[in-house]
């Protein structure tokens, strides 16, 4: 191995990435942006569900309960129907997700003391909605009941207010929210970011480099040079690993001065294991490069195999032991579910390299087994 | 043989039949890429098998330890309550600083911890409290697993408490609660892989529209075979239109691969509406995206540079579209944003024609939406290249 010769392939491929101005304004564009519109915007809390009613009993007490719903931040209320088949277009156009029906002699029952019984229509067409709508229409539920209960037991069995109400709830549960104490959105979803950013932009950065020269034919340069084959990939890969590492940097700068994501971490080994896994993200981009000929290819596939595990299985939204056991296979086999663990670890946990090591051994290995099944696939004899 | 067309039908002819060469050509160079055809079936049978299977939006197996500091009747009936689907037991650690150090290492999701004389006070009729603590590194998860906790916890006090009380005539029956009766609709059973096969399908059709024809065309001005084609009698149109077109049937077919093959045997993904209306919007909404697609490519000189185009633009499609958090949820600006996105308007056909049923007179504002916002960047495409090339 030769260090000039490496250096010659490296400042080759640095200068067509400076004269490419719009592959490096993008190059560097991309990562700021992403942050940008996905910090701000990426909320996942599921609020302004949008509901109306069917209120069949028009009595105060029927009125004070819909005035929960009406109230709560979760709902948004969209107005009162005349009946129930009226229901079935705003469910149906999607202009409400939830319908709630309130049947006759709603307060009659609960003031002798007998339950009423409460429909509520909800839109399952996207279920984890659907889910969280029934959750918050049940909190409220069982709040109103506890304060008729209470009212129902004091006044009939003639005790203090207070004992009816350790009588009905004699259990509390005290959360305590860790390592995110106001659980903000923002604090847990910026510094993912930096991992879902990275791991989209990297390689792609990284897999058109060889592909492009097989397709162009300068790679024949190349072949007939004296440059070794792992010269030749060190020297191609230099500048893109530089790329994203330094974009690893600006983006942790975003995410603690811009969006003021504490960092409780140690930022040596942060940026250390940012290294390890840009060396693995950029692999993938290096791999996809030597299995195709047309850059069209590279485009296509570097999409699918990193955008779509990326959102699905690194851990972004849906926490990776939520998933099946079938699909916690494929997380494992992306990097991106490892760096999740890095970069939430080293933000909101504190924790350093005595509890993310495996995580950055998992990713020093994707980077090696990567690169040496590149070295193995990439040949200066062309087949055929 | 004397054509019985008047010569403007004849030229129409023409017109169509150069279209469809042109259709050919580039079906054929998309076919002969094999790495291409191998990921166009992989995407559309497995890929949607695989997440539709594993893929679970809501909370699920959360690992939950407990510090148990009562060992009574009481506390281990109340963790008995926090089952699967939505917690997992990871056991019970010995103290609770060894429950930080799981939360530290990610082993764990939540700690409920329960403290001594707990069975004795509820017993007693005297007030307790169990602790929770939720790691909410992923905070809406965190949330999530709180109000789940919240839930399970209030009905065994309430349970526990009227049992205890439980004379008689007293049973909840006879109480003034509410009783929460939920029926979903268009979805009754919850079944998660509906929404997450149908979601992954309309991924795999965003990313191809909008890129494989861009690619296409920046490879043939990188090539320099566009030159060729403009000098040829084809118009602007007809070099552009077949592009989309190819990728359009492509697509189609895939889609009805994955429909057909995957999606309603496997899963039971219903096809409540009218499926040609679904295909015919499928292929709209293909013709929009590639149009995104090629607008980014008439401003790109290079595949490179049009690959970071169109992955500048489809991430945000993918993830604010509505696919993974529900769009009333979003912030305002960013619902402003995402009527560009022809992402957001499909996500609402498809789950109108297949699980509500509904057809375009309800659909109709999404359609035109749709429609309005292809001809807006094909129109763009179409104008920057023609100033390009002529």
């Amino acid at each position: 191995m030769n260090l000039r010769r490496i250096a010659a392939v490296t400042s080759k491929e640095w200068r067509e990435i400076i004269r490419d101005r719009m592959f490096l304004l993008l190059a560097f564009l991309m990562p700021v942006a992403w942050m940008i519109v996905f910090g701000y915007g990426l909320a996942l809390d599921v609020e302004n569900i949008s509901f109306v009613v069917v209120d069949r009993d028009h009595t105060s007490l029927s009125r004070e309960y819909l005035h929960r719903f009406v109230k709560s931040r979760y709902f948004t209320f969209h107005g009162e129907l005349a009946g129930e088949r009226e229901a079935d277009v705003w469910l149906q156009s999607g202009k409400a997700q939830a319908v709630i029906i309130v049947p006759e002699k709603f307060q009659e029952h609960l003031l002798s003391g007998q339950p009423a019984n409460v429909q509520t229509l909800i839109d399952g067409t996207f279920p984890l909605r659907a889910d969280i709508t029934k959750g918050y229409g049940i909190a409220i539920n069982s709040a109103f009941s506890e304060e008729r209960l209470v009212d129902y037991f004091s006044h009939r069995s003639g005790i203090s207010h207070a004992q009816a109400e350790v009588r009905v709830r004699p259990i509390t549960l005290e959360v305590r929210y860790l390592y995110n104490e106001e659980v903000r959105s923002t604090w847990s979803m910026v510094p993912a970011l930096v991992m879902f950013t990275l791991m989209l932009s990297s390689p792609l950065l990284t897999a058109l480099g060889i592909v492009r020269e097989k397709e162009t034919g300068s790679i024949y340069n190349i072949y007939s040079s004296t440059v070794t084959r792992i010269e030749f990939l060190a020297g191609k890969l230099f500048p893109y690993v530089l790329i994203s590492w330094v974009n690893a940097v600006v983006l942790w700068v975003m995410a603690t001065l811009w969006f003021g994501v504490p960092f409780k971490g140690n930022l040596l080994f942060f940026l250390a294991a940012s290294l390890v896994f840009v060396l693995s993200s950029t692999g993938i981009g290096l791999l996809v490069s030597l299995l195709v000929r047309t850059q069209i290819a590279a485009l296509l596939i570097t999409m699918i195999v990193s955008i779509l595990p990326t959102i699905l299985y690194s851990g972004l939204i849906v926490p990776v032991s939520s998933l099946t056991p079938g699909s916690q296979i494929q997380a494992h086999l992306f990097p991106g579910m490892y760096y999740t663990n890095i970069v939430r670890g080293a933000f909101l946990k504190g924790v350093g390299p005595e509890v993310l090591w495996v995580d950055v051994l998992a990713l020093a290995v994707y980077a090696a087994v990567l690169r040496i099944v590149g070295y193995r696939l990439f040949t200066k004899r062309p087949r055929s | 043989m004397k054509s019985v067309l008047g010569p403007s039908s004849q030229r129409a002819v023409i017109w169509w039949r150069r279209l469809v060469v042109m259709t050919r050509k580039e079906m054929l160079q998309l076919f002969r890429d094999v790495p291409i055809v191998v990921f166009l079936v992989y995407s559309f049978t497995l890929a949607i098998y695989i997440t539709g299977n594993g893929l679970r939006s809501q909370l699920h197996n959360a690992s939950l330890a407990i510090y148990d500091a009562d060992h009574s009747v009481s506390s281990r009936e109340l963790i008995h309550k926090f089952q699967t689907p939505y917690f997992r037991l990871e056991g019970e650690i010995a103290d609770p600083q060894e429950g930080l150090r799981l939360l530290d290492r990610g082993k764990a999701m939540a700690i409920l911890e329960i403290p001594p004389r707990f069975h004795e006070q509820l017993v007693a009729g005297e007030p307790t409290a169990v602790q929770l603590l939720v790691d909410t590194t992923n905070s809406p998860q965190g949330l999530s697993a709180a109000s789940y906790a919240a839930r399970i916890v209030a009905r065994f006090g309430q349970e526990t408490a009227l049992a205890r009380v439980g004379s008689s005539e007293e049973s909840s029956q006879n109480l003034p609660v509410i009783e929460s009766d939920h029926r979903v609709w268009y979805n009754p059973d919850q079944n998660e892989a509906w929404f997450e096969s149908i979601s992954h399908l309309l991924r795999q059709i965003t990313i191809f529209a909008i890129l494989l024809p861009a690619a296409a065309l920046v490879r043939e001005k990188e090539r320099g075979t566009v030159e060729q084609l403009l000098v040829s009698p084809l118009t602007p149109l007809q070099i552009m239109l077949p592009k989309v077109l190819s990728m359009t049937v492509v697509i189609l077919c895939a889609t009805a691969v994955g429909l057909f093959g995957i999606m309603q045997p496997v899963f039971g993904v219903p096809i409540k509406g009218s499926i040609v209306l679904f295909f015919g919007l499928t292929a709209l909404f293909v013709f929009t995206t590639a149009g995104m697609g090629l607008a980014a490519a008439t401003l790109a000189r290079n595949q490179a540079q049009v690959g970071m185009m169109t992955l500048f633009a489809v991430a945000p499609m993918l993830l604010l579209s509505g696919l993974m958090a529900p769009m009333e949820a979003m912030p305002e600006w960013v619902r402003h944003l995402m009527v560009l996105s022809p992402l957001r308007y499909f996500i609402e056909i498809t789950h109108g024609i297949l699980l509500k049923g509904t057809g375009l007179k309800i659909l109709w504002d999404s359609v035109l939406a749709m429609a309005v916002l292809g001809a807006a960047l094909f129109g763009f495409g179409m104008w920057r290249f023609r100033r390009q090339f002529e």
